[in-house]
């Protein structure tokens, strides 16, 4: 079970930024990415500028910065090809901390990095700030089809059942004295995948059956009662 | 006698595998009853609660709903009428907040604003809930989430509660503040159970099941006392326990006038 309120990524909290509409701050993100992407190295005023912008909105959300930092871990991949990007690129070489390095690589890499710093502490900051139903309803409003805001809800709301019985296979595997520490192991792991996603797919057999029972035709129903 | 609010008549079905579950079932319930489903699993329980709303259609014979044919046209309203509470609330539970899964099923029937909202309130009552509106179903205890899940059909209000074992997984306090809930609607129940001091505490009257047919109904504390029956038909008591020696006073008695025989068999 998770905690009392909202997600994973979901810090409780009272300011302007968690009140904030969320079909709003859905809004905001994506011309806030849109905008950090466009803009090139040359202008890091401008970029400067978006950074500022950012922190400004994270300290006004009040969630703490570590909480985020936190978080960013999932940058890590980006981070990496950013740092081979130099190493690996071709064209004129410039020598960087006694490394000699591609030039258009080093600017790729360092744009790259920025945008994606940028970026993913931006989105983490939405998820932070905004609850997974507000999010869905946000989405719902700025008209996203309703067949892809339906399979979202399913997503958030299975995921933590799904989560639950993985770990519940993990602990039985492991009580019966098994460790995933070398290769010839992963045949196991490969089988209770395999039986997850079966066990998943028989629960969607039975959420429809639900679904059916009460009356469920092909749409679900506008929204909450408001 | 009225019209049976569930009329099952001489139902046989085979899964498209050609396992065959029922082979000429027989059933009647009528309005206020309140009926404990007995056998042993793969008695064809489950096949026979399916068949109720028309999620599975009948080989032969036939099921019908407060005199509706369970038939495809019906289908919109025979589900509105026949409330199952399957027993895994995770199943039952698929909407992101308690208050939009119980809103599910009214707003399939087509209310809206105020009313549907009035509904959602009743049904969350009934059970105790309300205070529980807006949180997300996976951050209830199982327990509330079976009580969430009785409420989403109740908010249908349907003519018959068809719960599939209710008191399976709960702790004994779940247990039983669901048979109090339970015990205070004003609703025909048909529980699934195997759960014998949870159906002889809450259904006057007991259906068993086996190898698909009805083999025997009538009071509960007669079934469970026939220990010929029960051991033909792999039911046990658990360890303990003794319908004879439970205060009759305690039993629940039929709330409408129930016919003791079938109402068909007698001189009209």
């Amino acid at each position: 079970m998770g905690g009392a309120h909202g997600h994973r990524l979901h810090f409780h909290g009272h300011s302007p930024v968690h009140r904030a509409p969320a079909h709003l701050k859905v809004v905001a993100l994506v011309v806030y990415m849109l905008g950090v992407v466009a803009l090139p190295l040359s202008w890091w005023p401008a970029l400067v500028a978006a950074a500022l912008l950012l922190a400004g909105v994270v300290a006004s959300s009040r969630v703490p910065p570590t909480y985020l930092l936190k978080r960013m871990v999932v940058e890590t991949p980006v981070v990496v090809s950013a740092v081979l990007l130099p190493l690996v690129a071709h064209g004129p070489r410039t020598e960087l901390l006694g490394v000699e390095v591609s030039e258009s690589g080093l600017h790729a890499g360092a744009k790259l990095l920025v945008s994606a710093t940028l970026g993913v502490l931006a989105s983490l900051t939405l998820a932070a700030t905004t609850e997974a139903q507000d999010l869905l309803r946000g989405l719902t409003r700025l008209r996203v089809p309703s067949l892809l805001v339906q399979i979202m809800g399913f997503m958030v709301r299975y995921l933590e059942v799904v989560t639950d019985d993985l770990r519940r296979m993990k602990v039985a595997r492991e009580s019966r004295g098994f460790s995933a520490r070398d290769p010839r192991q992963w045949p196991v792991l490969a089988r209770s995948a395999g039986a997850l996603f079966i066990r998943s797919f028989e629960r969607g057999e039975r959420v429809h059956l639900a679904m059916l029972s009460r009356g469920y035709t092909g749409t679900l129903p506008p929204g909450r009662a408001e | 006698m009225s019209t049976p609010v569930l009329d099952v008549r001489g139902l046989a079905y085979a899964y498209p595998d050609g396992h065959q579950a029922l082979y000429g079932v027989d059933l009647h319930v009528h309005r206020g009853e309140r009926v404990a489903l007995l056998g042993p699993n793969g008695a064809g329980k489950t096949t026979l609660v399916l068949h109720l709303n028309g999620v599975l259609t009948a080989g032969a014979g036939s099921v019908t709903v407060g005199g509706l044919p369970v038939e495809k046209r019906h289908l919109a309203e025979v589900r509105r009428r026949v409330g199952i509470v399957f027993q895994d609330p995770d199943d039952q539970l698929f909407m992101g907040s308690v208050r939009d899964d119980v809103a599910f099923g009214p707003a399939n029937l087509g209310l809206r604003g105020a009313e549907l909202d009035a509904r959602v309130r009743r049904a969350l009552d009934q059970v105790g809930m309300t205070e529980h509106l807006d949180r997300p179903p996976h951050h209830l205890s199982f327990g509330q989430r079976r009580r969430v899940a009785v409420a989403t059909v109740l908010a249908m209000e349907p003519d018959v509660l068809v719960l599939d074992e209710p008191s399976s997984n709960l702790d004994p306090a779940s247990r039983r503040e669901l048979a109090d809930i339970l015990r205070a609607l004003d609703v025909t129940v048909l529980m699934v159970t195997h759960d014998l001091p949870y159906a002889l505490e809450l259904c006057p009257r007991s259906v068993v099941l086996a190898e698909g047919q009805v083999v025997a109904d009538g009071a509960t504390y007669d079934v469970l006392t026939d220990d010929a029956l029960m051991r033909a038909h792999r039911l046990e008591l658990p360890f303990g326990f003794d319908p004879r020696t439970v205060d009759p006073a305690l039993l629940p008695t039929a709330r409408a006038a129930q016919p003791v025989v079938d109402s068909d068999s007698l001189p009209r």
